[in-house]
């Protein structure tokens, strides 16, 4: 979208002359497409009216360079404005300073998705923190969702040595007999944390309302988090609003990220509840739950991209010693069909293809050409289960495989042949392709030869801060 | 109809009072309609569909000297002209023993909620309603159909946890046909629409089912949240590429939120609208009337 966007902007300052000054005409004009592109992100109307007129007096007075100068320039206005709105640069962590138990208030309206984020949460606190962290839900309108809760402690705490349990569900107790009896297990038992996960309600239920403040009353939370739907319309301003006058709040955590909505909602939230986004939740799996970096969702939202993100998530899920292992084998020109497994199990790890491609910039296209389909990774579990079915000398020495070979491992990996001839075709010359590398001076070598500068640590190190993003430059 | 009514204009009260605001004007001028085309893009019209409302609307009555009642009601008519044509009951098919109804949609929209509703409002019809508790991925989600099968008194077919849902699918088609069951009402897991490994699954449920009854499903309905902005057209739209989506239901309508996507979806689409959710009650969940939206949406005094 950035590129739309700043396409746009471009064509609407191509008539102006060179050293001229951007007037407040020329500008307006542009702001309507930022208006535009906005709304239909989501991002609620007095929002944009707001954001907008900021811009423009920001960007009235500038210097005409020429169109497409002018055009990037007012974009990169709008993307600064646009982080800054959203927060500044950086992340707001949790409090974690208050005597033991802690406790945590998640509130939002229904279908939000609060109990999945109470369990990423917990998982989050627990693996990183070292928190034991208690979760009860009390949620007692929608039949089965202290069950839900319950079940995701299970999964959670299995993961965890047990450092995340959910309170025993009592039927017939009220939210705020729940709230009381989680406090005084959190103390007796030596929590850490408790996180209190409430009802799904209308922003509107004044009933509903009353209980989740008589649950604030009771708990005291050192932290209310609101849990909204990055899908959220034109509401989210409503939704915001009244939990903030209703309740208070102390930050906003965003679901369904993963979406394809733009996720303006998210703007919408820090202009109304003047509180940091501390999260963003994408995905189903307990770990998806990141820190909110308003620089990559200010470039997610136009449309740039978070290869920040990116980074962070590849160096959480890959095991770098033996990343490094196997580049060094091919480096060496020994990758073997060992390393290559290896490096099958990396890719699994950081998890689907499309949403990598979503954090890269430039990538929109290539992602719109996919047409949401993910691309198909069972590819590299079905070369897994052949591999598997191989001996070690044949791993580490695939010429040895012949028809006899090939025959064995096609039946013992429920494959046929002609899969196993193409992942030994597909290997072999990724493995020449390696060895012309190795003749050119190394992968480093080449990508020095490529960017320019000093490889890609280089390259994501300039991407991070805004004012070295390349659209711009 | 009037309780409906109630509900609904409960619901949009605060759109209403933010367009009465605006109505307030006596003549039609370009700010007047600015502000009216902002007020429709707040209740989540989008900017496109709300544009064109109010370009309609210039050419119609620009510069007249108009009361704030002909404005409500041409706005009014203008939408409920877009909304007509999709505003179609759902209707059980009484030759089909059972008439399957699929129910997808993303996660968090009110599925299984809906299902429930469904199930409460055919069982009191002396319906038989059978339910597939197809939503084997979220924790507790079979849970949660059991205890609407306990209300309703509605047999469920569930599995384990993380079970294969096609299967349950056609455990459920079959049982419900020998059976001769009135309605069978499959759940599925919530996704979102970009998942496609999931979105495959769903191909799967309808594939599998139609080895036992190749007309099943007989219905396909999408299930939208009405406080989804602009995606609920990325919703429709994808949903629609893998699924014959038969008719969408809009939950939710009974919160701050105005659900004007409909009125874009309806032009885009023209898909039936055939069921809206007002309320957390086995009885919120209504047929769509155009009209009564339209009205509720402009905040029409003298309705009731």
């Amino acid at each position: 979208m950035f590129e739309q966007l700043s396409g746009r902007m471009s064509k609407v300052f191509e008539g102006l002359s060179r050293g001229e000054k951007l007037s407040e005409g020329d500008v307006t004009e542009a702001m309507r497409e930022v208006r535009l592109a906005m709304l239909e992100a989501d991002v609620a109307l007095p929002v944009v009216r707001s954001f907008v007129s900021k811009v423009k007096e920001r960007a009235v007075g500038g210097e005409v360079l020429d169109g497409v100068s002018s055009g990037q320039a007012v974009a990169k206005i709008v993307n600064d404005a646009l982080i800054e709105a959203l927060g500044g640069a950086g992340a707001v962590p949790l409090n974690l300073s208050a005597p033991a138990p802690i406790p945590y208030l998640l509130v939002g309206l229904q279908g939000a998705g609060k109990t999945t984020t109470a369990g990423k949460l917990a998982l989050r606190l627990a693996s990183r923190e070292r928190k034991k962290v208690l979760l009860a839900s009390l949620d007692v309108q929608r039949p089965a969702a202290q069950l839900q809760l319950q079940q995701i402690a299970e999964q959670v705490g299995g993961r965890t040595n047990g450092l995340v349990t959910s309170l025993p569900i009592e039927p017939g107790q009220g939210p705020v007999e729940i709230a009381r009896r989680a406090l005084d297990a959190g103390r007796r038992e030596g929590f850490d944390i408790v996180i209190l996960d409430t009802a799904g309600r209308l922003a509107i239920d004044e009933a509903l309302m009353d209980e989740v403040r008589q649950v604030r009353d009771v708990a005291k939370p050192v932290e209310t988090l609101l849990v909204v739907d990055a899908m959220t319309g034109q509401d989210a301003v409503n939704t915001a609003q009244s939990f903030k006058d209703q309740i208070g709040l102390t930050g906003v955590i965003m679901s369904r990220m993963d979406g394809d909505a733009r996720g303006g909602a998210a703007l919408s939230m820090k202009a109304v509840t003047g509180e940091p986004i501390k999260f963003t939740g994408s995905g189903e799996k307990m770990e998806a739950l990141e820190e909110f970096h308003p620089e990559r969702v200010a470039g997610r939202i136009l449309g740039l991209g978070d290869v920040a993100g990116l980074v962070e998530k590849a160096s959480e899920q890959l095991d770098q010693e033996e990343g490094e292992r196997v580049a060094k084998r091919m480096l060496a020109g020994k990758f073997d069909l060992n390393d290559y497994v290896s490096q099958i199990n990396q890719i699994n790890r950081l998890g689907s293809i499309s949403g990598i491609l979503g954090m890269l910039p430039g990538m929109d296209k290539l992602k719109d050409k996919l047409a949401g389909k993910d691309l198909d990774t069972s590819i590299f579990n079905r070369h897994k289960a052949i591999i598997s079915s191989m001996t070690a000398q044949e791993r580490s020495a695939p010429e040895i495989i012949k028809a006899s070979r090939k025959k064995r491992i096609a039946l013992g990996s429920g494959t046929s042949v002609p899969e196993v001839n193409r992942l030994l075709k597909q290997f072999s010359e990724m493995s020449t392709m390696m060895k012309r590398l190795n003749k050119m001076g190394g992968l480093t070598g080449l990508m020095r030869g490529m960017g320019g500068a000093g490889g890609l640590g280089d390259m994501f190190k300039g991407m991070e801060g805004p004012g070295g993003r390349p659209p711009f430059g | 109809m009037a309780g409906f009514f109630s509900r609904l204009k409960q619901g949009l009260s605060r759109s209403s009072a933010r367009l009465n605001a605006v109505f307030v004007k006596r003549q039609l001028d370009d700010e007047t309609l600015e502000e009216l085309e902002d007020e429709l893009i707040a209740a989540d019209l989008g900017p496109a569909v709300a544009g064109r409302i109010i370009e309609q609307f210039r050419e119609k009555s620009f510069g007249e000297n108009i009361t704030p009642e002909e404005i409500r009601q041409t706005l009014a008519t203008e939408i409920s002209r877009v909304l007509n044509p999709v505003a179609q009951p759902f209707t059980l098919d009484d030759s089909r023993k059972p008439h399957v109804v699929l129910v997808v949609g993303v996660n968090g929209v009110g599925k299984t909620t809906t299902i429930g509703k469904m199930a409460h409002h055919y069982h009191q019809q002396g319906k038989s309603v059978m339910m597939v508790a197809g939503d084997t991925f979220r924790a507790a989600a079979v849970e949660q159909l059991q205890i609407w099968g306990e209300r309703t008194g509605s047999p469920v077919i569930a599995g384990k946890p993380g079970g294969d849902a096609a299967g349950l699918a056609y455990d459920g088609l079959k049982r419900a046909t020998e059976e001769k069951a009135d309605l069978l009402l499959v759940d599925t897991a919530g996704r979102l629409h970009n998942q496609q490994a999931l979105m495959d699954e769903l191909a799967k449920i309808i594939r599998v089912m139609q080895k036992f009854d190749p007309s099943a499903p007989h219905s396909v309905l999408l299930v939208l949240d009405a406080t989804t902005g602009q995606n609920a057209i990325e919703q429709v739209r994808v949903f629609r590429e893998l699924v014959n989506v038969s008719g969408l239901v809009v939950t939710k309508l009974d919160g701050s939120a105005r659900g004007g996507i409909v009125v874009a979806l309806a032009e885009q689409f023209k898909l039936p609208v055939h069921l809206v959710g007002v309320g957390e009650q086995a009885e919120d969940l209504r047929p769509f009337s155009a009209e009564d939206y339209a009205r509720g949406l402009v905040g029409d005094t003298k309705a009731e």
